[in-house]
């Protein structure tokens, strides 16, 4: 096996290993179109990065969770429906981070890169972001999964009981915008919240308890990573969209098994 | 309906001169909040003190749960203050708790969310609110009453000083609504702490409180519930037809059932 495959096989599972946890929450919270407008941000990010010469993932999760901040203020005024504003900030920091690209003329960037992954490109260093990175994430996640549970089961109760709702509701968003930054080489802006949303969708079926079902959500993504790569190895396919397609097939292959219940 | 506040000064008796231990855990005055332009409440006063158990009884958009939320400190009022005693704990049952399809949850998992109390003070509670066999069923699967009861051991497990009850026996049946209510008094008996709690019917928990605040954006009557069932604001507010079904009522309170026995549930999850 070459070096390369080796480093996207341990990439990919450092990504499925991290999305899956948060992703189960991504789920109970219903904020897939959540994740999707700070990964779409994720570009601008990027661009942003470019231009200011700083670190694009210290640029990334700056702009990701300026973005939640910005979309929390917009939803305390009530004038509009959480999924118009999110379609709003989405669509507008893509484009924004396009045209700010379009303007450095001297930068080139790799745009398909950045949009559906890399990961057959990925070096030691990139390797290193999403493990620690990765590594930090779950322990963050790990200090205050009691609390994210209480708060996703009923915000005004968690309250009333003592937790901290405001900071463990923005430590999330934290958490998201460092998953998109860290792995967005590998599977791209456009493709991250499909590793966060479909494993924690397939395990489901299997789980009876909050933590059981984001083990087995990680699971069915480092297998989807596995899968997905043997395709990209073997038939030559993208391998970004090859590990979406593989986990998608695992979400359908989960629906035909026969309900326990 | 803001305005017409001559019957806030017909209170027969001070509701807050009850039977009832030194200061009050939680009290709040000349409390005003608005939404959207409209106004919710007005100018109420209300205080809960230890062993007390004052009910809010009003109409739909009386600003109950709204006062109930102010009280908790879960909104601030646009005006008037709530002062809550220093270092009390508060057992909170919110008017609608539904925990996601997709999250697996059972009974158990639920209650520890509140705290990781050692087995045997959760094993009381469990077996007073009798749903030990339900710990391991999923959130989901419960009936109106277990779901109630469960909501309920939840605020007990935090051994709270001051229990807030938003409809605690909505989605119930009306024999486990009277059930529901004598457990109420049972545990504030057991417990001592004070008790607010909403209700929709002044009769059906005539039996447990001390002290009823009938509420339709400001405080049209307030007392003891005896005095405020006969208070004019009272019979003007929910008409007399409500005061002809008290007979229907009463009846139910004079029996005694078994917590634990059998409560015959509605068929359908009513969380509404």
């Amino acid at each position: 096996m070459d070096d390369f495959l080796l480093r996207a096989l341990a990439a990919g599972i450092g990504v499925a290993l991290v999305a899956a946890p948060l992703g189960v929450f991504v789920v109970w919270r219903r904020m897939a179109y959540f994740g999707d407008t700070l990964a779409h941000s994720a570009l601008l990010g990027v661009a942003l990065g470019f231009l200011l010469g700083i670190s694009l993932n210290v640029a990334v999760v700056s702009i990701s969770l300026l973005i939640a901040l910005m979309l929390l203020a917009l939803q305390n005024r009530k004038q509009l429906a959480t999924d118009t504003l999110l379609g709003i900030l989405a669509h507008s920091a893509l484009s924004v981070g396009l045209v700010v690209m379009a303007f450095q003329q001297d930068v080139r960037v790799d745009l398909m890169g950045y949009l559906f992954g890399d990961i057959l490109a990925v070096t030691i260093p990139d390797l290193l972001w999403v493990w620690g990175g990765g590594v930090l994430v779950l322990m963050l996640l790990a200090i205050i999964w009691q609390q994210l549970l209480a708060i996703t089961v009923h915000e005004e109760l968690a309250q009333v009981e003592g937790v901290p709702v405001l900071r463990t509701r923005l430590l999330f968003m934290l958490m998201i915008a460092m998953v998109i930054a860290v792995s967005m080489k590998i599977v791209g802006v456009l493709l991250i919240t499909s590793m966060m949303i479909i494993p924690a969708a397939a395990a489901r079926r299997f789980s009876s308890t909050p933590e059981q079902m984001a083990v087995v959500a990680a699971v069915i993504g480092m297998v989807a990573v596995g899968l997905g790569l043997a395709g990209s190895w073997f038939q030559d396919t993208p391998a970004g969209p090859s590990i979406v397609v593989s986990a998608a097939l695992l979400f359908l292959a989960v629906q035909l098994v026969p309900s326990r219940r | 309906m803001p305005g017409s506040n001559s019957c806030a000064t017909w209170q027969m008796r001070s509701w807050n001169v009850s039977v009832t231990d030194s200061a009050p855990l939680v009290k709040a005055t000349g409390i005003d909040v608005s939404l959207g332009g409209r106004t919710i409440l007005d100018r109420v006063d209300l205080s809960v003190s230890r062993g007390q158990v004052v009910t809010l009884i009003g109409p739909n958009g009386a600003g109950k749960t709204t006062l109930v939320r102010v009280m908790l400190g879960l909104l601030k009022p646009d005006a008037g203050r709530v002062e809550r005693m220093r270092g009390i704990t508060i057992g909170y049952m919110p008017q609608k708790l539904q925990v996601p399809e997709n999250l697996p949850l059972t009974v158990q998992r639920f209650l520890r969310l509140a705290c990781d109390r050692e087995a045997a003070a959760c094993e009381q509670v469990i077996e007073e609110l009798g749903i030990a066999h339900l710990l391991r069923q999923p959130m989901q699967n419960l009936s109106g009453g277990e779901h109630q009861r469960v909501l309920l051991a939840r605020a007990l497990l935090r051994e709270p000083d001051l229990l807030v009850l938003d409809e605690p026996v909505q989605g119930v049946d009306v024999t486990g609504q009277s059930e529901l209510y004598a457990l109420i008094g049972r545990i504030r008996d057991k417990y001592h702490c004070g008790v607010l709690m909403i209700s929709h019917d002044l009769h059906l928990v005539m039996a447990t409180t001390d002290d009823v605040l009938c509420l339709n954006g400001h405080v049209c009557c307030s007392g003891h519930p005896e005095s405020v069932s006969r208070h004019p604001a009272y019979l003007e507010l929910f008409g007399s037809k409500v005061a002809d079904n008290l007979a229907v009522y009463t009846h139910h309170h004079d029996h005694d059932h078994d917590i634990h026995g059998n409560i015959i549930e509605k068929p359908e999850h009513d969380h509404g």
